[in-house]
């Protein structure tokens, strides 16, 4: 089902015309009114005036992670507060995190990102939509419960983990859509299996899938093992949260939602664009957002485009191929994204010590795992079993609350860690994804 | 008396303790008496040796974790009873044991407790009023 | 401040013949219903409209365990495909229950919010940090639809995470907050400690999903410095906003139109003159997916028999006196001692006996199950014990949604059961 096919599949004229408009517009609205952007303009030596088609979005200034942070809490707002619905918030880099917000029509923007993901997905009238994906300040649970109630479908809101339950209500009540990050999908088909079910005689049919990287080979066994369409859908919290693009069943690359969220592909060394096809980071300019809109953010992401007709849709919308790396360290557990610099900034704070760490990302059982491992140096080592206990107990909890993620803490001897040319191999990752 | 402890961290890792006791026997440190504590993902074992500073500059050298921790090392007769005796004492006084260990003296056919507490110095006076003797890092030796 | 201010004023005469009507249209379509009907039939109660609100009470009760026995397909007497939303309760052993909504009862559902917040001076201008868990648990997803409506700005903080949840209270300058009255106390105390008060907007706490006292109110709204309103919900009822205080802050106003309340005698099931005290029946009688008549709560309240001075005609509760069966509240969630019993009985290095045991930690709720090990069982080794304690933290964990604290204890150690031993001690302070 097309749920806005006016947009969906309009020409790349028309689009072109409508990103235009909007994008002027846009633009006059954050020189108006947020202070940052008039700043960052005037450095980049650009002004309203210079914006007359969507080609000349290159010469806007580039926006990234740290600018929320810097201008947090109200900074980059482009409304008074009164006028925001709606607060969200994602990892930052340390321990502050990322805030987003959304105004009345924000809301009702994503509700219908969201809806048109859900039924670009192949969702029809009749279906259940189990969700998965957590609730609360994290995008992923509200966007899709917003965006199914725009389509009226049902929706159970089971939010994350709960594993024994979820198979229980999917069971019960014959859910036919299930939308969580694919390594959760994987792991409830285990489970399923270990306690006798046989997922593939679910009723289950579609998995919107996303909040993680991940291959072609992990969907065939997903696919396999639900009989289902495993469908992946991409966004992050900063643009708006899920619903910023998705694969329709032809699988063959992401649709992005380009009137509202406009896409460009850049080389992350120079910034220039690099041409159609070709691997690069992702930027989005936020077309439509009212309280928080952002000119070329940097996702961090890297993929591809192309502006060829989707044979498989008929949409004409531009797609991105599945994601194929960062350009920085961030790691994504569980679909939650962690940055190294976060845990290291939990552990400057342990009181007296300044101890080594070394992060361990492994999958157990389809399950994403992070294990902390903190050396034990004299300065924080104790005769005590139950001292240490504490204190692995206490950097487990001041992690575990930076992160909203469950980790595992181990206590390890001092220079046991692996050492690279002098600078601590800080991260090993053990998923073959 | 107060005596003086190993302590050293150690990984669950296969062979970790062999590599402890094998840089003590190197450089001929005899060790009096062990004991070995452990969780799910660490352990800590405990060392009475002849030449404790030495010893903790050696294992530091080859990059264990060690402290050295105060404890007191009290003599009892190896007959029944003996050591109820002990923590009774220390019960009645209100003095509690974080762990303790013990070691038999064949010869003179005596029991050294290690034990690890808090107030150390009132726990020495309190079984030396009861008449029980805790013994000196060089009697500990003998 | 009112939100509607026609129905929330509305006279006593025209609300009966309201309540009476959409009892009737309730029990028209439960009569439509064969899956429902036949739970009526079962009872030997024939439906037929009622000509007042006096025969109310010839309807027979619905239980929870009647809500279980209709799992999953429920009492839902509309089609699936206008159900947009389904709110079940917690646990996975035994049958859970179920609440089907269409999309006008969670219109319907989030406009008596939006009243509830209105009658507290709530408006668009307020920064309202919702600190209850989402999901399937009712009182997160309530709150944050009527504040949407309300246009307030919402911050679905969810429970937890004590540190983010004082960033956000400052950098957002949060008037009103959705909390436990554990947890409140909790922070209330940390901002206490840090000296934080003068630089926050707070102004209001809305407070419910488990028991406290007055005398925690006055201490939390000394504290902060706010007024502390007393919410009621429970999810068979579609959660918060079933009755609400007033700024009179004397009594819950329950939304008549709404819900039908009752306050009936728990041995005889008659119902009980307004000021008397008893178990407290409710039904949803404007509910389009799923009416529920005459729903036993187990929960103990009065109705105030006089007019609330802030000129809304709807009748108000007591605070809840206590509970008829021996379910217990801990950090807003609901537990029976029997969802515990069937987790642990299922390991066999569990012995026969354990004890629950409700405590403070500071003002925060704690959960301890002492246990006694299976000495067949003992491997003697420290890590196996560690191993089980976990495994049997997770396993509650995953039943009953909140982290217990295992002790596990020599087998003989704890009394012994004998037939219906108690196994629940509760040592919070009920006072403070």
């Amino acid at each position: 089902m097309i749920w806005q096919e006016e947009f969906e599949c309009m020409s790349l004229d028309k689009l072109r015309d409508l990103q235009q408009k909007r994008l002027i517009e846009l633009v006059k609205r954050v020189w108006d009114k947020v202070p940052f952007y008039k700043k960052l303009f005037n450095e980049k030596g650009v002004s309203p005036a210079d914006i007359k088609s969507i080609d000349d979005i290159v010469k806007l200034p580039f926006t990234v992670k740290t600018d929320l942070r810097d201008n947090y809490p109200f900074g980059l707002f482009t409304c008074p507060v009164n006028e925001v619905n709606e607060i969200h918030a994602s990892s930052g880099t340390t321990g502050k995190p990322t805030v987003v917000a959304y105004t009345k029509n924000d809301i009702k923007l994503w509700s219908v990102v969201m809806g048109r993901s859900i039924a670009m997905a192949g969702a029809q009238r009749g279906d259940i939509i189990q969700n998965a994906y957590g609730y609360g300040l994290f995008t992923g649970g509200l966007g899709v419960h917003y965006g199914a109630l725009e389509l009226g479908l049902p929706v159970l809101p089971m939010s994350s983990g709960n594993t024994q339950k979820q198979l229980q209500l999917m069971h019960d009540f014959n859910t036919t859509i299930i939308t969580c990050t694919p390594s959760y999908a994987l792991f409830m088909a285990e489970e399923a299996m270990d306690r006798g079910i046989d997922p593939r005689k679910s009723p289950l049919r579609i998995g919107i899938l996303g909040a993680e990287p991940w291959s072609q080979q992990m969907r065939d066994k997903i696919e396999e093992l639900w009989n289902i369409t495993a469908l992946d859908i991409y966004g992050l919290s900063e643009i708006i949260g899920p619903g910023v693009a998705q694969e329709c069943p032809g699988k063959d690359g992401l649709h992005v939602f380009a009137d509202h969220f406009y896409p460009e592909i850049i080389d992350p060394r120079t910034g220039d664009p690099v041409e159609e096809g070709e691997d690069g980071e992702l930027v989005f300019t936020t077309l439509t957002k009212e309280a928080l809109p952002l000119i070329r953010y940097r996702t961090g992401d890297i993929t591809s485009i192309t502006y060829d007709k989707c044979n498989a849709c008929g949409r004409t919308l531009p797609r991105i191929s599945k994601l194929k790396g960062r350009t920085d360290d961030m790691l994504i557990v569980r679909g939650i994204n962690v940055f190294p610099s976060q845990i290291e900034s939990v552990l400057l704070d342990i009181k007296g010590a300044q101890p080594h760490y070394q992060l361990v990302i492994d999958r157990k059982h389809s399950l994403d795992t992070l294990e902390v491992q903190v050396e034990v140096n004299e300065d924080i080592f104790s005769d005590e079993i139950k001292k240490l206990e504490d204190l692995q107990q206490h950097i487990q909890r001041e992690i575990e609350a930076v992160l909203s993620l469950k980790v595992d803490v181990s206590l390890v001897e001092p220079r046991s860690l692996s050492r690279s040319m002098g600078k601590a191999k800080r991260v090993i990752d053990n998923r073959n994804i | 008396m107060k005596v003086q402890q190993l302590s050293i961290f150690l990984e669950n890792k296969l062979g970790r303790l062999l590599e402890t006791t094998e840089v003590l026997a190197q450089h001929d440190i005899n060790i009096r008496a062990m004991s070995l504590a452990e969780t799910k993902n660490f352990g800590i074992v405990r060392l009475i040796v002849e030449n404790t500073s030495r010893a903790c500059d050696l294992l530091r050298m080859h990059n264990f974790t060690v402290e050295i921790t105060e404890v007191i090392a009290v003599e009892v007769n190896d007959t029944p009873g003996e050591l109820a005796r002990v923590l009774r004492t220390l019960h009645e006084n209100e003095l509690n044991v974080e762990y303790a260990y013990a070691f038999v003296e064949r010869k003179q056919n005596k029991a050294v407790v290690i034990i690890r507490m808090d107030q150390i110095d009132r726990a020495i006076g309190v079984l030396k009023a009861e008449g029980i003797k805790t013994l000196t890092q060089q009697e500990l030796y003998l | 401040m009112f939100w509607d201010k026609p129905l929330e004023t509305i006279d006593c005469r025209s609300l009966q013949i309201l309540q009476l009507d959409r009892i009737n249209t309730a029990l028209e379509r439960i009569a439509a219903t064969p899956g429902y009907k036949s739970f009526y039939d079962s009872k030997k109660y024939k439906i037929k409209p009622l000509s007042s609100l006096e025969q109310m009470k010839d309807l027979p009760f619905t239980t929870k365990q009647d809500l279980r026995n209709s799992y999953p397909s429920g009492f839902l007497v509309t089609d699936m495909e206008k159900v947009v939303r389904m709110h079940s309760s917690s646990g996975t052993t035994g049958i859970p229950t179920v609440i089907y909504h269409t999309k006008n009862d969670i219109d319907n559902w989030s406009s008596l919010i939006a009243r509830c917040l209105c009658m507290i001076g709530m408006s668009d201008k307020d920064v309202f940090q919702n600190m209850m868990t989402y999901g399937m648990f009712t009182g997160g997803l309530g709150l944050h639809y009527g504040a949407e409506k309300l246009g307030a700005m919402v911050i679905p903080a969810g429970a937890g995470n004590t540190e983010r949840q004082l960033k956000f209270i400052k950098d957002f300058k949060t008037t009103v907050v959705h909390i436990t009255p554990s947890y409140a106390l909790h922070v209330s105390e940390i901002i206490e400690q840090r000296n934080l008060l003068d630089g926050l907007s707070l102004r209001i706490a809305l407070m419910g999903a488990e028991p406290y006292t007055e005398a925690t109110r006055l201490k939390l709204e000394e504290r902060l410095r706010i007024d502390v309103i007393n919410s009621y919900g429970l999810s068979e009822m579609n959660g918060p906003g079933v009755a609400f205080e007033c700024l009179e802050k004397e009594g819950m106003h329950v939304w008549e139109d709404n819900y039908y309340v009752e306050i009936v005698d728990t041995k005889t099931g008659m119902p009980l003159p307004d000021g008397e005290e008893g178990e407290l029946v409710l039904s949803a009688i404007n509910r389009e997916a799923m009416p529920i008549l005459r729903y036993r709560t187990h929960d103990l309240a009065f109705i105030y028999p006089e007019r609330c001075a802030c000129g809304r005609t709807h009748r108000k509760i007591s605070r809840i006196k206590g509970r008829t069966d021996d379910m217990f509240i801990i950090g807003g969630v609901n537990i029976f001692p029997s969802q515990i019993e069937e987790v642990l009985m299922k390991l066999p290095q569990v012995g026969s006996n354990y004890v629950i045991i409700l405590s403070k930690k500071g003002s925060l709720d704690k959960l301890s199950v002492r246990i006694e090990v299976n000495p067949d069982l003992f491997a003697g080794d420290l890590r196996h014990l560690t191993q089980l304690k976990e495994t049997i933290t997770r396993k509650l964990r995953e039943e009953i949604l909140i982290n217990p604290t295992i002790e596990l204890v020599e087998p003989g150690s704890l009394p012994p059961s004998q037939g219906k031993a108690v196994r629940v001690i509760d040592n919070r302070d009920k006072t403070v």
